[in-house]
């Protein structure tokens, strides 16, 4: 989708201002949307592309203002409205509807670690060989889905050349929408500055993204 | 009905709810301690694993395990090469391979090349070698303009690079996770590889900073 989160190439956001010393939480609750974000139970399905995809969801006026782990207890909490999980009285009275039955299914805390170690694999063999070689030049297809997409709008329609190749990896656009894993081709590819911004911009300069197979077409 | 349309009727299943906000708190406080009560009665959650989380990120993953492939590499040839022609091996060999951070690529700094990660679209940062990533990581800002003018993102970090210099700006737009092996300072050749860990800074493995002796 061609929402606010897609933020490449955008003017007026201000000044970067990294803070000092910054602490790893700025409040306590952070810390605890953080920890439940990664301990908590999810829909049925859920995956790091549906995640992200609902948090892209956020309506701009809110994404813009809301801090990062803001964004995450509004994501949380759309996934569990959306999935029947939660219910918006019991979202709002911070306790379960009457008679609820209390699952017993959560993840532990002996579990943490393993879960940290063996998490996020999403290389996938691919039997299909690759359509591209490093060293190809590629154009990103001009393509504006209205779900999840990873092709950000400032390399469309942009020629490149590809830089590396990963193998197989799920397709967030397919993974994203619970439609399967759909696993493509993944490749870096390179574009130059001038290519992106113009004549103007630096003639050495590039930037350089992951995009799958079916986001790309020969150049 | 096509796999678009299928995903755009997803998509607004999912939106419709976040018109609940109206209705809720502003305070992310109220409302997050809220949700830990209203999921710990419903057994989603377990408080003591909320602890553990937290804990981990506080003492077992952040900048310092990067610091440490970074010092391997600068004093071992062998491990640069793997580390550079494969580095989820590589860092798996030290066993700070996991989630966030299972897909690896290092990126070397040189005098004529220099790496900067961004993630234009969200905030994905190789979190099992640097750990959580600052504010200004996630922020517009830097998301912005990282891809577009990366020269003056760099002075706003104060960092000045020559122009005949080449900037590679790296997106993670992926699963691949990206850690730049920056630039060993001069004068640090009798440094042992734990004193010369201790000199790499979180910055430095993202981009916009060199480490200094």
């Amino acid at each position: 989708m061609n929402g606010v989160h897609d933020m490449g190439g955008m003017h007026g956001h201000g000044p970067i201002a990294p803070e000092q010393d910054e602490p790893l939480w700025h409040a306590p609750w952070e810390a605890r949307m953080f920890g439940m974000r990664r301990g908590g139970t999810f829909p049925p399905g859920f995956n790091i592309d549906r995640w992200r995809h609902v948090r892209e969801l956020i309506p701009p006026y809110l994404y813009l203002v809301r801090s990062y782990y803001d964004h995450w207890y509004m994501s949380y909490v759309a996934a569990l409205l959306h999935s029947g999980m939660a219910t918006r009285e019991e979202i709002k009275s911070g306790h379960a509807a009457p008679g609820t039955a209390k699952r017993n299914d959560a993840m532990r805390p002996d579990q943490v670690w393993k879960t940290q170690k063996t998490g996020g694999v999403f290389a996938r063999a691919i039997e299909t060989p690759p359509l591209f070689a490093i060293g190809q030049r590629v154009r990103a297809r001009n393509i504006n889905p209205t779900g999840h997409t990873r092709v950000p709008r400032y390399v469309r329609g942009k020629v490149g050349v590809v830089q590396l190749h990963h193998g197989g990896h799920v397709l967030p656009d397919s993974n994203a929408h619970l439609q399967g894993e759909a696993p493509e081709h993944l490749y870096t590819v390179a574009f130059s500055m001038r290519e992106l911004w113009g004549p103007e911009a630096s003639p050495r300069d590039e930037a350089l993204a992951d995009l799958w197979e079916s986001y790309l077409e020969p150049a | 009905m096509s796999q678009h349309d299928h995903a755009h009727e997803d998509s607004a299943a999912i939106a419709h709810h976040h018109d609940i906000h109206s209705e809720l708190p502003s305070d992310p406080a109220l409302r997050v301690k809220a949700l830990e009560s209203l999921l710990t009665e419903k057994g989603l959650v377990d408080p003591a694993t909320v602890d553990a989380w937290v804990e981990t990120y506080e003492s077992r993953i952040g900048p310092r395990n990067g610091a440490k492939v970074v010092a391997k590499a600068w004093v071992d040839p062998d491990y640069k090469r793997r580390l550079l022609s494969d580095a989820t091996k590589a860092i798996g060999e030290l066993d700070m391979l996991g989630n966030q951070g299972q897909h690896m690529v290092a990126l070397v700094n040189t005098p004529e090349i220099h790496n900067l990660v961004v993630c234009t679209l969200c905030s994905c940062y190789p979190l099992p070698v640097l750990g959580l990533p600052p504010v200004w990581y996630k922020s517009a800002p830097y998301r912005s303009r990282a891809v577009l003018d990366p020269r003056g993102v760099l002075k706003e970090f104060g960092l000045e690079l020559p122009e005949h210099v080449k900037i590679r700006v790296w997106d993670s737009t992926a699963e691949v996770r990206y850690l730049v092996v920056p630039e060993r300072p001069a004068g640090t050749e009798r440094l042992s590889e734990e004193q010369l860990a201790a000199l790499v800074t979180r910055d430095s493995m993202i981009g916009v900073a060199k480490v200094k002796a």
